[in-house]
């Protein structure tokens, strides 16, 4: 605190302190490489790949790992480390912009009920509840099954449904933030009210939305493998995790492997997710109690 | 002689924490103080000197991550640290008790106040259900709150703070404690009640015998309760003995500033602050520790520790305290001439009220038959140019509520507020043409609140002058310097975000940010509340300065009547949302009229032991009131029949000074 060119100094470093806080961290910097890992081979793997994803080998059919096929091959004698490595493509794609969705229209709707009188507050409130008490998967399903299963269907339903809870969460961090006398001081000072949400209030809320954005990045993820079980996802031949275990459940007991490789490959992104979101909150100190004078 | 051991001692006690560099950083370092029976000793200093460690290290506790790293403390001879987790268990709150700061927060809300009580009875005696329960009534009773066996039913939120610190008090006595820590046990509570808290304190512990250790921020609380004083600096006690001594006559230099820096209602002194700030943990320097913001600092200081060696009725902790020259309490304030003639009024706040109208389900349908309460009602007065007004009241009285209401930020019931120019105050901020709203800048009370913790000082001062005059770039950047010069403060803050700044430095801050405006009128709340007093002295000298050389007028909010008074030319009183006494700031505290202003001039605490305190009017309790009639009737020691009847108008009774009061005989 007394040192005076300490922050100064500080400003320009390479990474931003809150990054480098994160990366200082067992699980920012754990969770950080194994998302960098599984991007690094959704981008590379169609160039990486051995075999081609559709490919039938009718000798591959249920094998067992070996030199040729490392993971073995599913019921249609497929090479399973080529679909597992090629299975997360769709499922980043679509799960890393509807994140971006449901980010944008949560953080900026909390924000505005933040601001908005009671009476429209409540209202939302009221019925962001009410669509919070439908299960999602319903809620998606009916979209799916009237609109189809394209990702230009898939990504607003996602974003919209999950963003339900974001509105929720950083609603609450605004309406903190909302009674600080600095927003009032902005207010009596003249500023208009998109200088004042700008200017004052994003700042001070973005700590809330960067964690729930990663939270929201894991479920998403979750949520469309689960989707892809369900049939209502990805559409075969695409290889895709949700859909591969679908298709090799039945046979799970005589053939793991095709089950276990996508399962291994999805819960491990997530795990890294969820370690990241813990990094996150843990630097940006959003997990802590906020003090504040009462 | 003395044959019992003292109750608590502390034995070169040091308490600390590793920092990351693996070094140890002590907040209590080197301590030793012994208390006897029946003694009561005050701890002073400013925040982060370790007196609340050292508190908490008297019943045997070390906060979260600090650990005893060096000598001991001893209650009745045994030592704390060393004794087993189940026999501190049965010491704690049976023979060494505790009245936390805020007993609101301290006291559980889900349960009646009187199963609180009757839970320390039921774990340290050995009483019976009805015995307990007789015993919880006596307790009550004892701190003097009204009718016990309805009380003990009520929930912690169904009393007034200062209710609550009441019950908090009569946990601690529940046993009998030999000793009694008090951890700040007024601070948050108006004079007057605090007043109260003290007097009941004095009372008990001179009934019992107990003896007690206080830890106050403001010294006129230890003045008023404490037998012994020991001054704190950066984990040190720096100098000790009777109050009589140590307030009266100290030696120490840090001890000396911290006296000056106090502003005195009866002897009305400009306060002094003490340069600088105390050293960070961890980075103590070599020497004495006081060296850095010492007026007679000598090479000696800084090579060598000075130990605290016995002086004239105490002990003192520096090299060269004989050598000082005798202390002289701050001189007197010259009472302030008013020159009414050549003032010409920038503000005129003409019957205005205020209310907190929350309408309700049924008042939207016209159904409900209640008037909103008003929070200001019929309050009238001018602000002259270049003049420091003091609004004071207790909490409640309205006076914050008034400031909003001049900036536009609650809307006005009723009356006018106007510039000198006739610009219209009545509307809203967002009804106000900028340059109305460039006029008039507000000073919150908080300013970790009131500066936006993720934006730098450049990008908080931008705001006025982008808005305001245009001013960005080059011309902006000019600007800002020459603002952070006008508060003190270095250009390099420029850069910084407002949590690397200490809370006086914010506070200069906001302060430049209001006068980055160029305003007429400068509103402060509280601007002073949340700091230490050496830095509230000179944030009020700061405050006093900028507006005299700039011809700003301000209007200063407060609770605390000295800090008013040693800026303000003209003082108002409030009693609930109306004005009860206007006039020159040396005639209100020095022969105030009011009687509620006499209750509050008495209540006052002056940082000397042994001043006449008024305690008469304060310590009645609210009686009958009602609606109708006189506010303040309920409390007052001199209603009349007529005061139920009527309420008074307010009339000047000197040349510039008007009461509110059917007893006060005015000129005409």
């Amino acid at each position: 605190m007394t040192a005076p060119a300490a922050p100064l100094a500080r400003r320009r470093r390479l990474l931003p302190a809150w990054f480098r806080d994160v990366l200082s961290r067992p699980s920012g910097a754990i969770g950080l490489a194994i998302i960098v890992v599984h991007l690094t081979i959704a981008l590379l793997a169609p160039a990486i790949v051995p075999y081609d994803f559709a490919a039938q080998d009718s000798k591959a059919m249920f094998a067992e790992p070996s030199a040729q096929h490392w993971l073995g091959g599913d019921h249609l004698g497929r090479d399973v480390l080529t679909r597992t490595l090629m299975g997360g493509r769709e499922a980043i794609l679509v799960s890393t912009m509807a994140t971006g969705v449901a980010v944008l229209w949560g953080g900026l709707f909390g924000i505005f009920l933040a601001f908005a009188g009671r009476f429209v507050d409540e209202a939302s409130m009221r019925m962001v509840d009410a669509l919070l008490a439908i299960p999602w998967i319903l809620f998606v399903m009916l979209f799916v099954a009237g609109l189809g299963t394209g990702m230009g269907v898939l990504i607003p339903i996602l974003g919209i449904s999950y963003g339900l809870s974001i509105v929720r969460v950083v609603r609450a961090a605004a309406l903190d933030v909302v009674t600080r006398d600095f927003i009032l001081a902005a207010r009596a000072r003249g500023e208009r009210r998109s200088v004042v949400i700008i200017h004052e209030m994003l700042p001070n809320v973005l700590d809330t939305l960067a964690v729930q954005a990663a939270m929201t990045w894991s479920w998403m993820l979750l949520g469309f493998s689960s989707l892809s079980f369900l049939g209502f996802g990805a559409t075969p031949p695409t290889p895709d995790w949700g859909l591969m275990i679908a298709d090799a459940r039945s046979a799970m007991m005589v053939s793991p492997w095709p089950v276990l490789a996508p399962m291994i490959a999805l819960s491990s992104l997530i795990i890294g997710i969820n370690l990241l979101s813990d990094g996150l909150a843990k630097a940006l100190g959003v997990d802590r109690m906020k003090k504040s004078a009462v | 002689m003395e044959t019992r051991p003292d109750v608590i001692a502390a034995d070169d006690l040091q308490i600390g924490f590793v920092t990351r560099a693996g070094e140890l950083a002590a907040i209590v370092d080197g301590v030793s103080l012994s208390l006897r029976h029946g003694v009561s000793l005050g701890l002073a200093g400013e925040s982060g000197c370790g007196k609340s460690t050292l508190l908490l290290a008297l019943m045997g506790h070390a906060k979260a991550g600090l650990a005893v790293t060096h000598g001991a403390c001893r209650f009745e001879g045994r030592s704390l640290f060393e004794m087993p987790e189940a026999e501190l268990d049965a010491l704690r709150g049976k023979r060494i008790a505790m009245v936390p700061q805020n007993a609101g927060q301290a006291l559980t809300p889900t349960l009646r106040i009187g199963a609180q009580i009757d839970e320390v009875l039921r774990f340290h005696t050995d009483l019976g259900p009805a015995e307990r329960h007789e015993r919880v009534r006596d307790l009550i009773d004892r701190v003097q709150l009204p009718s016990p066996a309805e009380l003990a039913r009520r929930y912690p939120h169904e009393l007034s703070g200062g209710q609550q610190q009441r019950i908090a008090v009569a946990m601690a006595l529940a046993v009998d404690p030999v000793l009694l820590l008090l951890d700040e046990p007024t601070t948050g509570l108006d004079v007057t009640t605090q007043l109260r808290i003290l007097e009941l304190l004095r009372e008990l512990a001179d009934q019992s015998g107990t003896a007690m250790v206080c830890v106050s921020h403001d010294i006129g609380v230890i003045a008023r309760l404490c037998d012994e004083v020991a001054v704190m600096y950066a984990g040190r006690i720096v100098e000790t003995g009777s109050a009589d001594e140590v307030l009266v006559r100290p030696k120490h230099p840090y001890a000396r500033g911290l006296l000056a820096s106090i502003p005195r209602l009866k002897t009305g002194a400009v306060p002094e602050p003490i340069p600088g700030r105390p050293p960070t943990m961890g980075r103590m320097p070599q020497g004495c520790r006081f060296a850095l913001r010492c007026d007679h600092v000598r090479d000696r200081c800084r090579a060598e520790m000075p130990p605290l060696w016995p002086m004239a009725g105490g002990a003192v902790a520096c090299h060269f305290a004989e050598e000082l020259p005798p202390w002289q309490r701050p001189h007197d304030l010259a009472a302030t001439v008013l020159a009414a003639a050549d003032r010409q009024p920038v503000l005129r706040v003409e019957d205005i009220a205020i209310t907190y109208a929350r309408p309700g389900l049924f008042d939207r349908f016209g159904l409900g038959g209640t008037a909103p309460s008003r929070a200001v009602d019929g309050v009238s007065f001018t602000l002259e140019h270049g003049e420091v007004l003091g609004l004071v009241g207790e909490s409640g009285s309205g006076k914050s509520t008034i400031l909003r209401g001049i900036a536009g930020l609650w809307p006005l019931a009723q009356g006018t507020i106007r510039l000198a120019d006739g610009s219209d105050l009545s509307l809203s901020v967002d009804e106000r043409p900028r340059d109305v709203l460039r006029r008039v800048q507000l000073v919150f009370q908080n300013p970790d609140a009131s500066l936006n913790p993720r934006r730098t000082i450049r990008e908080i001062l931008a705001r006025p002058l982008a808005i305001y005059h245009g001013l960005s770039g080059e011309a902006a950047g000019v600007r800002m310097a020459e603002l952070l010069a006008d508060v003190r403060l270095g250009e390099d803050y420029l850069d910084r975000l407002p949590s690397q700044l200490s809370g006086g430095e914010k506070q200069r801050v906001a302060i430049a940010r209001a006068f980055a405006a160029d305003p007429e009128i400068i509103l402060c709340d509280e601007v002073t509340s949340a700091l230490d007093v050496s830095v509230q002295a000179s944030i009020l000298n700061l405050l006093a300065d900028l507006c005299a050389s700039r011809g700003v007028a301000c209007i200063m909010v407060s609770h605390d009547l000295a800090v008013v008074r040693a800026v303000a030319r003209r003082i108002a009183v409030l009693y609930r949302g109306r004005l009860c006494e206007i006039g020159p700031a040396a005639e209100v505290t020095l022969a105030p009229r009011h009687p509620y202003t006499c209750a509050l001039v008495g209540a006052v605490l002056e940082p000397e032991p042994g001043l006449p305190v008024e305690t008469g009017p304060v310590l009645i309790e609210e009686r009958g009131g009602g609606p109708g009639g006189c506010s303040f009737r309920g409390r007052c020691p001199r209603a009349l029949p007529r005061c139920a009847e009527a309420v008074p108008d307010i009339l000047p009774v000197d040349p510039g000074h008007a009461v509110r009061c059917h007893r006060v005989e005015t000129v005409a």
